[in-house]
């Protein structure tokens, strides 16, 4: 009983705040929305028993995809409000072609497909009881044993994003004094220093 | 009692309201790009049902995979739009024309 109502508060919320991440006028708000959207996502993956995708879910997007966004978007100097101005001619036609879509979707749900029957030898990877051993644990044995490469390879895809960004972003303005470790310490004594003869009583020597 | 499709169209009405958020906002990429975010989550939502009342836990592996790649690719779609705001100066879609695609 309980898991319905949960499902239901969860569920409704989440397409609430799915509908205002679209439709918000604030592109901060449709961060924040995007961010409830993702946190009852991570409830409804908990209501499926899968807890360690959910805390993912919360860490991954909330805690760094949502907060990238929400740094973008203040960054920019951005009239929102004028990006928003074609809105109602294409609402119609959007509407239109989201309810086609859902329809579609639904009908995909309880007509053109069958569920196979749960269990057997057609599964990838059988999932044991959660009585016997956590969500958590189960997963953990499954990546670093079979899906071990996969794993490496995601790792490999995170990298690879990671100094693409680096890389996108990062900009030598002309003009600015920085500090050039290699230069300094490329220095020679030959390009550096000169060593003058000075004689005495002629005063200070013509540079 | 909550059964297979009622996630199945908790996960459809979230693809359907991030195609139409791409659909509408077509002329602000941060939208466009939080749609593509839903539609991502609207999959892992179909991915962890299947997963949990199938009983094969390699649903959820490929939940984490997806992640991933949404990681990445917001990374780097946000560090394309600031490279374009920074040269630009607006992040309209319309004004993507440099390349005369």
């Amino acid at each position: 009983m309980i898991e319905t109502i949960a499902f239901y508060i969860f569920s409704a919320v989440l397409v609430a705040s799915a509908i205002m991440v679209v439709f918000s006028s604030n592109a901060v708000h449709s961060v924040l929305f995007l961010i409830l959207a993702f946190f009852n996502a991570a409830g409804l993956f908990i209501l499926l028993g899968a807890e360690f995708v959910a805390m993912i879910l919360v860490i991954v997007y909330v805690g760094a995809v949502a907060v990238l966004f929400l740094f973008v978007v203040m960054m920019l100097d951005i009239n929102f409000s004028e990006l928003r101005k074609g809105i109602n001619t294409y609402m119609p036609f959007g509407i239109f072609l989201g309810i086609v879509l859902f329809i579609e979707l639904v009908f995909l749900v309880f007509q053109g497909w069958v569920a196979p029957p749960s269990g057997g030898p057609a599964l990838a990877a059988p999932a044991p009881m959660l009585t016997e051993i956590s969500n958590t644990r189960a997963l953990g044995q499954l990546i670093y044993t079979h899906y071990l490469y996969v794993f490496q390879v995601a790792g490999l895809i995170l990298l690879v994003a990671m100094i693409g960004a680096i890389v996108l972003t990062l900009r030598h303005r002309p003009g600015v004094q920085r500090q050039r470790i290699s230069v300094q310490i490329n220095r020679k004594r030959s390009e550096s220093m000169v060593i003058r003869q000075v004689s005495s009583g002629a005063g200070a020597p013509k540079l | 009692m909550i059964g297979l499709w009622n996630y199945l169209i908790v996960g459809a009405l979230v693809f359907v309201i991030g195609v139409l958020g791409i659909f509408l906002n077509r002329k602000n990429v941060i939208i466009i790009m939080m749609s593509i975010e839903l539609i991502l989550l609207s999959v892992s939502i179909n991915f962890v049902t299947f997963s949990a009342f199938l009983g094969d836990l390699f649903g959820q592996v490929f939940v984490m995979f997806v992640l991933t790649v949404a990681a990445a690719e917001s990374a780097i779609g946000l560090a394309i739009l600031m490279v374009y705001f920074r040269n630009r100066g607006s992040i309209a879609v319309e004004d993507v024309n440099t390349m005369k695609g």
